[in-house]
């Protein structure tokens, strides 16, 4: 086996996961300079209510093939996603649009620990296992073992930042998202519902969100009320790396930082000697983000955005 | 507005009396852990403490978000090392036993060039960016107190190190009950005038600094820092200035900390508590010290006393319909969100801010700058 | 769901007979909270039982009322509920679940002279700081992970072993005494990685160890993390064995792993529950009302019992007769038989190790 070829593999199917949260962080912020630190909670609630949802499937009708489960799964945590999304915007988030720009940052913080809690009341605190109805079918790629859930999962990120490239370029929402996050006052005068531009970048954000939620569940077969937080964080991270704000920086930030991630954990024991393990990957993951910002203060691909402190 | 109005004729019937007030102040907080000791009992002496110790992270926290404008989401690192340095030099760790005056001044010092190497890299940094490295920092120093306990054994890694030094005069250690008026009393109360000392010291401190030479830099850095640097201050000087002082600021809490716990852990300094001091400050006031202090008071409060909410439940229905334990988070974000939206700027704003916030609500002004933000 | 406080929630028989207040915490809230509501079910289900037997102390009948209370796996949380405890007038605490929360609250208990039971944390440390009301049930990280160094190399035949640990107080107390038992049986330790208790993906660190071709491979953890462990290990065709301490052995670890939990070795300290006396019945019970057991709720439940037989040999509840009573223990609980050594450590140390076949938990021998 090729380990390199590997650790790649390894990490690229985790960067696309990362990568499918943080298009959620970076489309906020690109409109609102807002920190949605209840993104991650909104994942992990996709993957809640799906696997509600299958529980229920597979006892009502276990004949059908899995792929259907997850599909009726998905089908529901999208709208549910969505909708908490909308709610919490509308809530949390739109009275403070003129506040001091930390205030929503507060009530994010706050409205995640709600989800949390809440997804603990209703769940139970116990982690829940996702049933195994996926096929594992294995295939041999350059030397290195990929399954088919693998080339999935980076099909699917990459398909839904093609498409959100497309809405955000190509369509009337998309040119009035982009007029909203350049300024929402000459937005509003040219005619754009600031308001509904805004809440449907959320609802956007969340639909992606649930995707996410159901396929990191599905990958590594567990699902628990506190998982969105670590998501969440690197995911962001991803965000930042790539240039927030900005969608196929997103795309970059999060493939990038799981491959480094991956490379960190796979190679920094045995280039240093023993020195540091792999328990300096986080560090290690940290130390490039710095280092990238250094040089380039406003991440990988974005553009020098106006600084509102 | 009828409360406002009461309370600001009591204010100013306190403020015709000042010494007065300050004498009753005083009385009060000496007052204070015996009051709530003998009425709350114990436990509540002790969540004084660590009242007094966020408090102490929170004005220094202030220095840097506050006063300076520079978003730092990884503070706790300052106090984690304040807390290791005094764990390394008053614990059978090493072996070393310095006294607390030696061994805080230095803990404090340590992690003020841990703020400048950490202020250094990032000065190019704005807003959300410099957020996410300074969070990054911050893991960064907690996985290294996490893992050094090998190939050299500087941490203990995850067990922590125990048996640290309580803080010692003469032959006088805080760590013990004492006797008083018969009575023996827990060790909670002699740190409360210990870290309401250093509370004291701290306030006079940030007050003066933000009146100061320094104090007028920083808010000149933090409303528009091209502005500032045409102005001719030395941007660079200054905000590494606010890194170093928040951090000595941390530190010195962080060796409190150790001192009075006995035992430290990596898992004191999580990304929650910067997080959480983050919300102090912003949440009762940013810039503001008595806001800073309220903030500091309510989040530290609020999540202890939720823990009666079974007392309460009984005494409302006569059982406990909900396990304490399973409300007790939940409503303490309720509390942060509804406290937000009720108060967007604080609970107790900085006069600038008031301003700042009542301008924005005029959309001309909102306009101007985000034209302004635009160009820019 | 809502969890009923059972225990204090009626407090109609409260005037007849005096009330001894039991305290239990644990982190309730959190990413450890299902292993903290374990605990506090444990405990909670022994204090019921004994409060329907009858508990008669000094000729009085009394009712034991357990506090139960969140430390949030948090160490200045710890000791203000520790604190709190002692103020509402305690008699003992069952707890806490982590080392870290256990250590610093233990001063607390110690300067009140509460006993203090654990039934979980294995640091080494927490016993040996010379305080006399510090217990556990719990075998310590020294003695587990001798017992799970030698059976890797004499019952199971590895020879080149890979250490992982998740960088808590137990995971890496765990695998760092194991790896120093494996080494002295004569096995070599080709790889040391490391995770958190966060972590899902491993993906990284199996490669990389793969690459070193282990027979054996050792994680320090639990079920959480080791559960999608033995998953991508399969994934990556890494054919080791897969062994684990008592944090892997539990019901859900196998609901993790699925059909990759197949032939994963783990330990457990002490005997078998289904071969003790009232453990089969005490299994029954609590999967009745609780759900299925997490990890440590045997544990919990063991230490109110072996609390109460204290209480019941000094006639007493008074903390000072009790924590001497305590010291002559000799126990048969379910998870095994307990008796405390000088400094509150068990006795004896038995370990059981298991194998998953067919889907459950098998045992495979009992280290004495």
């Amino acid at each position: 086996m090729d380990i390199f070829t590997q650790q790649l593999i390894n990490g690229l199917v985790l960067g696309s996961i990362y990568a499918l949260v943080a298009l959620g962080y970076t489309m906020v912020y690109g409109i609102l300079e807002l920190i949605n630190f209840a993104h991650g909670e909104v994942t992990m609630i996709g993957a809640m209510v799906a696997l509600t949802v299958i529980g229920v499937v597979m006892g009502a009708a276990p004949d059908l093939p899995g792929l259907m489960m997850v599909a009726a799964g998905l089908l529901v945590a999208i709208p549910a996603c969505m909708a908490l999304a909308f709610g919490i915007e509308k809530v949390a988030y739109r009275p403070l649009r003129r506040a001091p720009r930390l205030a929503p940052l507060i009530t994010a913080i706050g409205v995640s620990i709600i989800l949390q809690n809440l997804a603990m009341l209703v769940w139970g605190r116990q982690y829940i296992s996702f049933p195994p109805i996926l096929p594992h079918n294995q295939h041999e790629f350059l030397g290195a073992h990929i399954t088919d859930l693998q080339i999935f999962i980076v099909l699917i990120s990459l398909l839904t930042m093609a498409i959100l490239v497309l809405l955000v370029e190509k369509t009337r929402l998309g040119r009035a998202m982009r007029a909203t996050a350049q300024s929402k006052e000459v937005a509003e005068l040219m005619g754009v519902n600031v308001d509904r531009v805004i809440s449907a970048t959320f609802v956007i954000g969340a639909a992606i969100a649930a995707v996410a939620g159901v396929m990191v569940s599905a990958y590594y077969g567990l699902a628990h009320y506190y998982m969105g937080f670590m998501l969440g964080l690197k995911a962001f991270s991803a965000a930042v790396l790539g240039g927030i704000g900005n969608i196929a920086g997103a795309m970059l930030g999060g493939l990038l930082l799981g491959v480094i991630e991956a490379l960190g954990a796979g190679y920094i024991g045995d280039l240093t000697g023993g020195f540091l393990g792999s328990h300096y990957q986080d560090v290690f993951a940290f130390f490039v983000l710095i280092l990238v910002l250094v040089f380039r203060p406003s991440g990988l691909l974005g553009e020098r955005v106006a600084h509102r402190a | 507005m009828s409360i406002p109005r009461r309370f600001s004729s009591v204010h100013a019937w306190f403020q015709a009396r000042p010494t007065f007030a300050l004498v009753m102040l005083a009385i009060s907080l000496m007052a204070l852990p015996f009051l709530v000791g003998g009425g709350l009992g114990n436990s509540w002496v002790r969540v004084l403490d660590f009242v007094l110790l966020y408090m102490l992270m929170a004005l220094g926290l202030n220095i840097v978000v506050g006063y300076a404008g520079l978003l730092d989401l990884g503070y706790i690192a300052f106090y984690a090392i304040g807390a290791y340095v005094y764990a390394w030099l008053a614990s059978p760790h090493f072996g070393l036993h310095l006294p607390f005056w030696m061994v805080l001044p230095i803990g404090a010092a340590i992690a003020g060039v841990f703020g400048v190497l950490l202020g250094a890299p990032t000065l190019r940094l704005r807003g959300d960016y410099l957020a996410i490295v300074t969070l990054g920092f911050g893991e960064i120093i907690r996985i290294f107190m996490n893992n050094l306990n090998a190939p050299f054994n500087l941490t203990n890694g995850p067990q922590g190190i125990n048996l640290i030094d309580p803080i010692g005069i003469g032959g006088f250690s805080f760590g013990k009950p004492f006797v008083l008026f018969g009575q023996t009393w827990p060790p909670t109360y002699l740190y409360y005038y210990l870290f309401l000392a250093f509370t004291l010291l701290f306030i006079v401190i940030a007050m003066r600094l933000q009146d100061s030479r320094v104090g007028r830099a920083w808010a000149a850095v933090r409303e528009d820092e091209v502005a500032a640097a045409a102005m001719g201050i030395n941007t660079r000087n200054v905000k590494l200035l606010a890194f170093a002082m928040g951090a000595t600021f941390g530190g010195l809490a962080g060796g409190l900390f150790s001192a009075f716990q006995g035992f430290i852990s990596p898992e004191s300094f999580t990304l929650w508590e910067s997080i959480l001091v983050l919300c102090m400050i912003v949440l009762g006031g940013m810039g503001n010290i008595p806001g800073v202090i309220l903030g500091a008071i309510l989040l530290t409060v609020i999540p202890e006393a939720l823990r009666y909410l079974g007392d309460m439940q009984r005494a409302a229905f006569g059982q406990v319909i909900v396990d304490p334990a399973d409300l007790r988070m939940l409503l303490f974000g309720f509390a942060l969100v509804a406290m937000m939206l009720f108060r967007p700027a604080g609970l107790l704003p900085s006069r600038v801010r008031k301003r700042e916030f009542a301008a924005r609500d005029g959309a001309r002004e909102q306009e101007q700058s985000d034209l302004y933000d635009a160009r820019a | 769901m809502f969890g009923l406080l059972g225990g204090c929630g009626e407090r109609g028989g409260a005037d007849e007979s005096a009330v001894i207040r039991i305290g239990s915490v644990a982190p309730l809230t959190g990413p450890q909270a299902h292993l903290g509501k374990d605990n506090e079910n444990g405990a909670r289900l022994a204090i019921d039982e004994i409060n329907a037997e009858g508990l008669v102390l000094g000729g009085k009948p009394v009712r034991l009322e357990l506090i139960g209370e969140d430390d949030q796996a948090e160490p200045k949380t710890a000791t203000i509920v520790a604190q709190k405890l002692v103020d509402m007038g305690v008699q003992a605490v069952i707890g806490h679940l982590n080392s870290g929360t256990t250590i610093p609250a233990s001063k607390i208990y110690h300067d009140a002279g509460i006993p203090q039971i654990s039934p979980s944390a294995t640091a080494v440390a927490y016993t040996a700081q010379g305080y006399k009301t510090a217990w556990r049930v719990m075998t310590n990280d020294e003695q587990q992970g001798k017992v799970l160094g030698q059976y890797a190399v004499n019952g199971l035949g590895a020879r080149k072993i890979a250490v992982i640990d998740d960088r808590t107080a137990y995971g890496q107390g765990l695998a760092d005494q194991f790896e120093a038992a494996a080494k002295a049986t004569g096995a070599e330790i080709i790889a040391r990685e490391f995770t958190n208790d966060r972590a899902t993906d491993f993906t990284a660190i199996l490669t990389s160890i793969k690459g070193k071709g282990p027979d054996l491979v050792f994680f320090g953890g639990m079920d959480p993390q080791g559960g999608p462990m033995a998953k991508q290990m399969k994934r990556l065709g890494l054919n080791a064995v897969l062994l684990g301490g008592d944090g892997l052995q539990n019901a859900n670890f196998i609901k993790l792993a699925g059909a990759d939990a197949e032939g994963v070795v783990a330990s457990s300290p002490g005997l078998p529950i289904d071969d003790m006396p009232g453990g089969a019945e005490f299994r029954k019970k609590f999967e009745s009302r609780y759900g299925v057991i997490q990890v440590y709720a045997p544990y919990a439940y063991d230490a109110v019992q072996v609390l109460v037989a204290a209480m019941r040999r000094a006639d007493s509840s008074d903390p000072a007769i009790v924590l001497e009573a305590l010291a002559r223990t000799d126990h048969e609980g379910v998870s095994g038989p307990i008796r405390f050594d000088a400094k509150g450590d068990t006795t004896g140390g038995a370990v059981t190790l298991y194998q998953v076949k067919d889907g459950a938990w098998r045992v495979l021998e009992t280290v004495r």
